[in-house]
């Protein structure tokens, strides 16, 4: 009896001595800052004078602000670009390689190779593929007949330029994980539906895409995710321009707490990326309570 | 007739293949054949595709207008330490999340993955004010210990693979006369063997291209990493493509170099994570 509580206390101790480094993390480093975030919200504070009790006045300030709706609808656009594009072009892919094929080791390697390099250095040669007269896209385009583009000036086509520039970034994480959920699919299956006669496509429709959702689901998390967190493509290709038509939320933290020190008021906006990741993540997961098949 | 049919089929999937490579492989191209460029090549036209002569005067300049060697030691020190240490605390607090029978275990399992929901600009400002007050700011602590002793995807991504060790091993050991220590350290450790290269190989690439930690907390040139060197190019420099282009060479081939020889690890690491995912 007396041995057991002892071992029960060792084991107490073992398990908080293993947990310390990280436990130390999470309260100093995630906890304690979320709460002083929540605290800033009602605070004016520039860094030099002490921080001021303000009560709503940063919500008013922020919720006031055209920018910042600016952002959040930037934001949606991008996903809503962004998302679907990096999903079909990846899945296409990883249906296509789902067979033997010759040099398919050379493709993957290619497909992965932008997303091992940096996203600075990456957005910076994108900046130059950009350029207005002697960038190479413009200069292919005009080569095949088509106007060269205004991409980095006009509001519309900044956003188009970061959501293909987003989506080739993408591209080649996805694929892998499309591809590994593809080879979890039973063999079975497939044989069955082509017993039955079923074709390319309705095999697809009605094998492929609903075994596969569980990943898609992980897909579409972790792009909306990285695309709310969406911060270097813009800031190096853009900064946020024209017109704010490229803003992101980040962008808009960054500015407001880096540049103009009004914290309490980039307080409130992180706080609003916050709510809406969270949000966003809970409906995904009651929707995908009744859309995901689990049933593998 | 049906072998000319999967023939055609076939070389048209070749076709669509190549395609999707040669646009993934292209910005890359363009960027290393102008960084080559003399500054009157890089506006002729029709542009030069291929070219025949290699002019190195641009990564010259690159060196010597930023501390580019000084940049490149500043990110390997930093991310090779974040690595380690990201590497070594996870894998402690995975074990004992997996082995070890503690108190309120599952609760504050529970709280760690929570903070998966927390971006990171939730926490950047007080993080901010709280490294300005101990005086860590344009020091690289900043952007290493926070990373270092809080990573719950970590974590979890080996505790998942600790589960699958035999508890049968672990009693065997204990019969043996290790403790907890001497358990994760001869067994724990090298039967994860395989998460921890995963792990390790994101949190390399990560922290390598980490940009908005450096370009907050760092100030003086000297400190800078890659990343924030190749921003300041981009400011200073705006239309010398050549000088540019040969930046972000010197940034991207050391990566991509060690990506083809550990290709491998990058791509049964996505598959292992993405599937638990």
């Amino acid at each position: 009896m007396k041995s057991a509580k002892r071992l029960k206390k060792s084991e107490n101790l073992w398990g908080f001595a293993f947990i310390l480094p990280q436990l130390t993390g999470l309260i100093l480093f995630t906890i304690g800052p979320v709460f002083a975030t929540f605290y800033l919200c009602f605070a004016e504070w520039d860094f030099i004078n002490p921080p001021k009790f303000v009560g709503g006045l940063n919500f008013s300030v922020i919720f006031g602000d055209p920018v910042f709706y600016k952002s959040i609808i930037n934001t949606f656009i991008f996903a809503g670009g962004t998302i679907p594009l990096t999903i079909i072009i990846s899945l296409f892919l990883a249906v296509l390689t789902n067979r033997k094929i010759s040099c398919l080791s050379i493709y993957r390697t290619a497909y992965f190779l932008p997303m091992v390099t940096s996203s600075v250095s990456i957005a910076l040669v994108w900046y130059w593929l950009y350029a207005p007269d002697f960038g190479l896209i413009n200069l292919m385009l005009s080569k095949i007949g088509l106007p060269e583009l205004p991409w980095l000036a006009d509001t519309w086509w900044a956003r188009i330029a970061i959501i293909i520039m987003s989506v080739w970034l993408q591209m080649g994480y996805n694929y892998i994980i499309f591809i590994s959920g593809l080879k979890n699919i039973p063999k079975i299956y497939y044989e069955a539906a082509e017993i039955d006669g079923a074709n390319k496509f309705q095999i697809f429709f009605k094998i492929t895409l609903p075994m596969l959702s569980p990943v898609t689901f992980f897909v579409v998390i972790t792009l909306l995710i990285s695309t709310f967190n969406m911060f270097n493509e813009s800031y190096i290709l853009t900064r946020g321009g024209p017109a704010y038509a490229t803003y992101t939320l980040v962008m808009y933290v960054f500015f407001k707490a880096f540049q103009l020190f009004r914290m309490g008021e980039a307080a409130v906006a992180s706080l609003v990326l916050f709510a809406l990741v969270g949000v966003i993540t809970m409906i995904q997961f009651r929707l995908s309570r009744r859309m995901v098949n689990y049933d593998v | 007739m049906t072998f000319n049919r999967s023939k055609l089929q076939n070389s048209l999937i070749h076709i669509v293949l190549s395609f999707v490579a040669i646009t993934t492989v292209m910005p890359f191209y363009w960027m290393a054949v102008t960084s080559l460029k003399t500054p009157e090549d890089i506006f002729k036209m029709p542009p030069i595709l291929f070219p025949t002569y290699f002019y190195i005067q641009n990564y010259r300049d690159v060196f010597e207008l930023m501390p580019m060697w000084q940049g490149f030691l500043n990110s390997t020190k930093v991310t090779v330490l974040v690595t380690i240490g990201t590497l070594l605390t996870s894998s402690m607090a995975a074990y004992a999340f997996a082995k070890i029978n503690f108190i309120w275990k599952d609760t504050l399992f529970g709280i760690f993955l929570s903070t998966l929901m927390v971006p990171g600009q939730v926490t950047l400002i007080p993080l901010y004010i709280l490294f300005s007050k101990i005086r860590w700011t344009d020091t690289h602590l900043p952007i290493m210990v926070p990373i270092i002793l809080l990573n719950a995807y970590g974590i979890f991504m080996i505790k998942q693979f600790m589960h699958t060790i035999p508890d049968s091993y672990i009693e065997s050991a204990k019969i043996d006369g290790y403790n907890h220590f001497g358990i994760y350290l001869k067994i724990a450790l090298p039967m994860c063997k395989p998460v921890l290269v995963a792990l390790g190989t994101f949190t390399f690439i990560g922290n390598w291209n980490n940009f908005l930690g450096p370009l907050i907390f760092l100030s003086t040139e000297s400190k800078f990493t890659l990343p924030l060197l190749i921003s300041s190019f981009r400011d200073i420099y705006s239309v010398k493509w050549g000088l540019l282009m040969a930046a972000s060479s010197v940034s991207i081939i050391p990566i991509i170099i060690l990506y083809i020889f550990f290709q491998r690890f990058f791509v049964e690491g996505i598959a292992l994570t993405g599937l638990k995912g």
